[in-house]
């Protein structure tokens, strides 16, 4: 059985970075890498001289792609880093991987400080490039990777066909309905609305304008996929004992979700719980919270579908009930049981992929949300992943 | 329709060509007596090395489809039907393919289809027609 006093215990968030959301941005990729991480460290306090780590997922693939432009040696060089470790690599339990390496390298005794951080430049490259994003694209002539050779020959393009095919089985399982998955998206371009850095801040969106949207791979649609953005995110982990003198309350990381126990596949995993319902699982099991403790819920939202499995796998319904729960979309309103992706998630505030969810949580904890704020609270989820990658975070801020 | 294809090796090789001589072929364990899905020279149920490839019946049901609208690449034909399909030889035993030859709002969640082969350069790629 899982052990309660794990890593994550040690860890806590103490300052939080992002740069400019833009659609595109006029910056590079390490420019807005910069940006988010001087204001960082201003954030926590600390120096460049301080950070003695670096996490990132999934960082530079030796290509300087634009899913993930920077990588941890190029910010080292930038910025005249002193590191004990550092690490990226995309075989991880999905987006939050950086920040649990991280963590585990603190725990481990490696590192004080790790900044862990997240650059992606897919806004501009679309602009010359519109299918750059084709899984096709991952391999030069024939598809000689592990997992992708299995889908590329049926022409599946895009991790959109994939999540289609959850989504139209859990409406299949569970009679979950068009209007009923509507609900995510709306829920994001709602709270956008409230967050001037959004993409979609100033463009409101009903129902009825999800319903209306074109089909991408039935039953998704294009409203129900998030939006390509140039932003980098950064986090700073800290050791928990240096942590309680630092400028802000310290967030602890109070569990860690990281576990895969089913094939590495995207077709012979539970289809409707995928590897989230693993990693929720590991999570809970690393606490005495509940889901009734959560303030807010930041759940990937890379396709809307995905946001919905989250809930059902953390706990916030039962397995297949999730249609019904947010059905409406009071419930995870701001003002609801379980506000969800407050800042507009990546649906509406951008495709930050990842450390977005974690950086609208601590911003939420610590109060600083503005117009969007919900009421006081002390935990939250940060969760992020779709089909074999899936990884999440129960944060605890002190009092 | 274009189509990317694998690179063939000494694992996936029979998967890939044995729709030549009209069989799909799944690895099997002669230990355990169960398939497995990708090939590789170890079973995942357990670790046998006692591995070979073996025909199945070509037969299954839809576990789930898409029908995909966007043209992902300029000289993509849409819309198609990407499913997973879930052999009859084994529970669990699913990988993804295309059914062809239907109209595509006739597909449906436990649909049965049956293995024809689409021959491009040395690849006899496995997809999927409703069973007659
Ligand atoms: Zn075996």
């Amino acid at each position: 059985m899982f052990n309660k006093k794990n890593a994550a215990k040690s860890v806590a968030i103490t300052g939080v970075g992002q740069s400019e959301v833009g659609r595109p941005s006029a910056k590079t990729a390490m420019q807005l890498t910069i940006d988010a991480c001087k204001q960082a460290l201003n954030d926590a306090g600390l120096s460049r001289d301080d950070i003695d780590g670096i996490a990132c997922w999934p960082g530079d693939n030796n290509n300087g792609d634009a899913f993930s432009p920077v990588g941890p040696s190029a910010l080292i060089s930038a910025l005249g880093l002193k590191v004990n470790w550092y690490g990226g690599g995309y075989e991880g339990p999905g987006p939050l991987a950086g920040i649990i390496n991280g963590a585990m390298a603190i725990d481990s005794g490696l590192c004080k400080h790790v900044l862990v951080f997240r650059t992606i430049t897919e806004a501009s490259k679309r602009q010359t490039d519109k299918t750059s994003s084709a899984l096709t694209n991952k391999t030069v002539g024939r598809d000689s990777s592990f997992s992708w050779q299995w889908y590329t020959p049926f022409n599946v393009l895009s991790g959109i066909n994939l999540m289609a095919m959850y989504a139209q089985r859990h409406f299949h399982e569970f009679g979950t309905t068009s209007e009923q998955l509507g609900q995510i998206p709306v829920t994001c371009r709602n709270n956008a609305q409230l967050n001037p850095n959004a993409v979609f801040n100033n463009k409101p969106m009903t129902l009825d304008d999800y319903l209306a949207s074109r089909y991408i791979s039935t039953p998704l649609r294009l409203l129900d996929c998030d939006v390509h953005c140039d932003a980098s995110t950064v986090i700073i982990l800290s050791r928990a004992d240096i942590a309680k003198d630092m400028p802000n309350k310290p967030i602890h990381i109070e569990s860690m979700g990281a576990a895969l126990h089913q094939s590495w596949s995207w077709d012979q995993i539970n289809l409707t719980g995928m590897a989230t319902i693993d990693a929720a699982n590991m999570m809970w099991q690393g606490t005495d919270l509940k889901p009734s403790d959560v303030g807010t819920a930041q759940l990937y939202d890379g396709f809307s579908i995905l946001t919905l499995i989250w809930m059902e796998s953390l706990g916030f319904c039962s397995l297949g009930e999730g249609g019904a729960f947010i059905e409406g979309g009071q419930r995870i309103a701001r003002d609801g049981i379980i506000p969800i992706n407050t800042n507009g998630g990546q649906l509406s505030a951008g495709r930050t992929h990842g450390l977005g969810y974690v950086h609208e949580a601590c911003t939420q904890l610590w109060g600083r949300a503005g117009a969007r704020q919900v009421k006081d609270h002390q935990v939250s989820i940060a969760a992020a992943g779709g089909g074999p990658l899936a990884g999440c975070l129960l944060l605890s801020r002190d009092i | 329709m274009i189509r990317k294809l694998p690179l063939l090796n000494k694992d996936n090789a029979t998967f890939w060509q044995q729709g030549a001589f009209n069989n799909l072929m799944i690895h099997h364990c002669a230990s355990c007596q169960q398939y497995f899905h990708p090939p590789a020279p170890v079973c995942f149920h357990c670790l046998s090395e006692d591995v070979m490839p073996k025909k199945t019946s070509g037969k299954g049901t839809v576990a789930s489809f898409t029908i995909n609208h966007q043209k992902w690449q300029p000289d993509l034909e849409v819309p198609y039907i990407v499913a997973i399909i879930e052999l009859t030889d084994q529970k669990g035993l699913r990988f993804v393919s295309n059914i062809v030859e239907i109209n595509p709002d006739e597909v449906f969640i436990g649909m049965p289809v049956s293995v024809i082969f689409e021959e491009i350069d040395d690849i006899w790629l496995p997809l999927f027609k409703k069973e007659a």
